[in-house]
């Protein structure tokens, strides 16, 4: 089945007024990201329902950075997921991170990392943890 | 308003303060074993409520039923270890049952709002995704509990804003904080500190 491109979201300037107002700053996206402070917020925020190891919740985000949205074979995502067209990078997971369902309507995970400077964290650890 | 049902908190409350003082560090509330007693009535109050989007809600109380699952079957696990301590057992099952009430309460809401109730998986699956295998020690029991608790309670706290039912969202409030009122024991239990900083929850 031939996915859908992926809606061009990832221009910053249309990140809408009210989140904006809201004062979390979602869509600005933070440069550096501190792998190790990654870590720890990875440990608190997203254990629930992740691991890097294994799928459970959610898919298991060992190699997440770099890979194709939606493409472990050995998860059963939502069809938003399944039929996204794109990889996660930098771009895309801040994206995600700061509003997944903005991003991908139909998702599951609805869970919001409000603050550019914890997805830039959260992403160099999952792009340390994919490198390593 | 609910009734609170005391009945098993006689059994409870004597082996749940050994939990406590064999840590030396903290006090429970006797009401906080009962906090979610009144769950049964989440179903009633959200179908009242209206949700604007009750198929988007459907989709994120399954993800939370998804979670307890786990969460029963990792008290499971830690009670079937042979790890656990006379006074640390009765504590354990003490907070799967919590988790028994979040299930089914979510399980009946799901139901109210059309929705399926996603099934649980077996044990097995289970004791794979948490790396059961390798729980050694009562403190590796503990400490994983403790991570899946908090790593809980701040995925309910990170679900609130995309809840189309405020009623729903507060339901997602109340979870959170029986799965902090767990993490905060089992820290305790472990001899691990309290955050120096306050709001350490659900940024």
């Amino acid at each position: 089945m031939v996915k859908p491109v992926l809606p061009l979201i990832a221009c910053f300037a249309l990140v809408s007024p009210m989140l904006a107002a809201a004062g979390e700053n979602r869509g600005e996206m933070t440069e550096a990201g501190d792998a190790e402070r990654g870590a720890l917020i990875y440990d608190s925020r997203c254990i629930g329902c992740h691991s890097l190891a294994a799928n459970r919740i959610g898919p298991r985000h060992d190699d997440v950075f770099g890979r194709e949205i939606g493409a472990l074979d050995d998860f059963d995502y939502s069809e938003a997921l399944r039929t996204a067209v794109g990889t996660w990078d930098r771009v895309s997971l801040d994206r995600w991170l700061a509003d997944p369902e903005a991003y991908l309507p139909g998702q599951r995970m609805n869970v919001m990392v409000a603050q550019p400077q914890d997805r830039a964290d959260l992403i160099a650890f999952l792009r340390r943890e994919a490198e390593r | 308003m609910a009734s609170i049902d005391t009945t098993t908190v006689p059994e409870i409350v004597p082996a749940r303060r050994r939990f406590l003082q064999g840590a030396g560090k903290a006090s429970l509330s006797a009401t906080a074993v009962a906090l979610l007693i009144g769950c049964e009535t989440m179903a009633s109050s959200a179908s009242r409520q209206g949700a604007s989007d009750p198929k988007k809600d459907v989709s994120i109380l399954n993800v939370a039923l998804g979670l307890e699952h786990e969460a029963i079957n990792a008290y499971q696990l830690g009670a079937e270890s042979g790890l656990l301590s006379q006074e640390v057992l009765p504590v354990a099952v003490l907070f799967q049952s919590h988790h028994k009430e979040h299930r089914d309460a979510l399980m009946a809401t799901i139901k109210t709002l059309g929705g399926a109730p996603v099934e649980e998986k077996a044990i097995g699956e289970y004791a794979k995704a948490l790396g059961a295998g390798g729980l050694k020690t009562q403190g590796d029991v503990l400490t994983l509990a403790a991570r899946l608790e908090r790593g809980a309670a701040n995925a309910y706290l990170g679900v609130i804003p995309a809840f189309a039912d405020p009623a729903l969202a507060k339901v997602s409030g109340r979870l959170a904080a029986d799965e902090t009122m767990h993490w905060a024991l089992l820290a305790s239990a472990l001899g691990q500190p309290v955050p120096e900083k306050a709001l350490s929850f659900g940024a």
